[in-house]
């Protein structure tokens, strides 16, 4: 309790450094994402449409999520050095994985019946992917998005290893000179930023549910 | 990059390092996962019993899981000082969420009818759960043992930062002292760690599903 209230004022005390990391911190994390979901959405409508491509995709893709995160960092930097660049590039393939899941997942789960009917009342292709695919696999793309994000949040703590900044370059610092209330300076907000991805993009997720997908009392 | 390599893996003294290291993150991923197992399995069998609780326990462990891992390793310090202790305490936590969910989720789909039959047969609810319903949901706990495994021998190269051992103390020091060779020589083998895990359960995963329900 007393170690809380210490945290607290010493976050006070430096606040403006703080904030400055929580920006760093959210930057490498979004940006990450961004990209990996510029390519994970066209790629996993792709395989969503030429079936083949999706078991050597999906493999790719996960074992690059397999790839331990401290690892991950230390390859990347020896290519692009100690840049944000190297934190953004290892979020971008770790975001691969959940978007493409998720899109393929959210494409193949649409109601063949449904695009049955759009074909029926004569929509070309773009106007099916536009009107109704899309529409209903939001809600399931946004999974995979939140997913990414969270995990983005998380290993975006590691990043100040490679010079990327972040607030773990705060709680490092803390673990260094043996400093508790620098460990929870850097932490807390850390822990709190990743928790508000996760119950935002929620309620982002049910908000994109389309009405007549929304769990309700089942009228059968 | 080949020089790095080479440079990396040469030197014999490396591989000293490189073998008591191994060693020591096994130590610390397997003995967070036994102890999740320990916990989660009963945990998720009990919550199938009781849907009601299942809500609000699966929300708190969902955002433990969200805390970045640097996070919840430094939580762990204030209280338990540095060393391996909060290192596994800290990956424990972690491990808990797939082993527990799946668990919950593979009891709860076992189908309906496999239970009715078996208390048909006169089968007491320890038998039901024992020669019904863990075999049935064994894959699925299996599975979500394997994600828990590959995520803890991902995250327990931090351990090193808080002195407790295992193969991020290389790659700690090749990132101390900006050496290639040392980030190679702790990340290669911890990811090559992380990826046979990943394929040796599933393979395992495969092999104990019941052939019933092979596809």
């Amino acid at each position: 309790m007393e170690l809380l209230l210490k945290t607290f004022e010493y976050m006070s005390n430096h606040a403006p450094r703080l904030l400055d990391l929580t920006g760093q911190h959210l930057k490498l994390a979004l940006l990450g994402v961004l990209y990996g979901a510029i390519l994970a959405i066209p790629l996993g409508y792709l395989i969503s449409r030429y079936k083949k491509l999706a078991d050597p995709v999906l493999w790719v893709a996960n074992a690059l999520q397999t790839v331990p995160a401290l690892a991950f960092v230390g390859f990347v930097m020896l290519f692009l050095g100690l840049t944000p660049a190297t934190g953004i590039t290892v979020i971008f393939f770790y975001s691969l994985m959940p978007i493409i899941r998720a899109t393929y997942t959210g494409i193949t789960s649409v109601d063949p019946a449904m695009i049955e009917a759009a074909r029926g009342m004569g929509m070309t292709r773009l106007q099916i992917l536009r009107m109704v695919q899309v529409p209903l696999s939001l809600a399931v793309l946004m999974v995979g998005i939140r997913i990414a994000t969270v995990i983005a949040i998380g290993t975006a703590a590691i990043m100040s290893l490679a010079g990327a900044g972040g607030l773990g370059q705060e709680i490092f610092a803390g673990i260094d000179r043996v400093q508790d209330r620098m460990i929870l300076a850097g932490a807390l907000p850390a822990a709190a930023l990743a928790v508000a991805a996760e119950l935002g993009f929620s309620a982002l997720e049910r908000l994109l549910t389309p009405r007549g997908l929304r769990q309700t009392s089942t009228v059968r | 990059m080949i020089q790095e390599l080479s440079k990396a893996f040469s030197d014999p003294k490396i591989w000293e390092k490189i073998g008591a290291q191994t060693v020591e993150h096994l130590y610390l991923s397997l003995t967070a996962v036994a102890l999740a197992l320990l916990v989660a399995v009963p945990a998720g069998i009990l919550l199938s019993r009781r849907p009601k609780l299942a809500q609000p326990v699966m929300t708190v462990v969902g955002l433990l899981q969200t805390l970045p891992s640097v996070a919840l390793l430094a939580f762990m310090i204030p209280f338990m000082s540095i060393g391996n202790k909060p290192a596994i305490a800290a990956l424990f936590l972690y491990a808990l969420l797939p082993i527990l969910r799946n668990t919950y989720t593979g009891i709860r789909s076992v189908d309906p009818a496999a239970k009715e039959a078996g208390r048909g047969m006169g089968m007491t609810p320890l038998q039901l759960l024992f020669l019904v319903e863990l075999p049935l949901s064994f894959r699925v706990i299996m599975s979500g043992v394997r994600v828990s495994t590959v995520l803890i021998i991902g995250w327990a190269t931090l351990a090193a930062f808080v002195g407790g051992g295992g193969l991020g103390q290389l790659i700690m020091s090749g990132f101390a002292m900006v050496r290639g060779s040392l980030i190679l020589a702790g990340g290669i083998p911890v990811t090559v760690m992380a990826l046979l895990t990943d394929f040796l359960l599933g393979r395992l995963e495969r092999a104990v599903t019941p052939r019933g329900l092979r596809v």
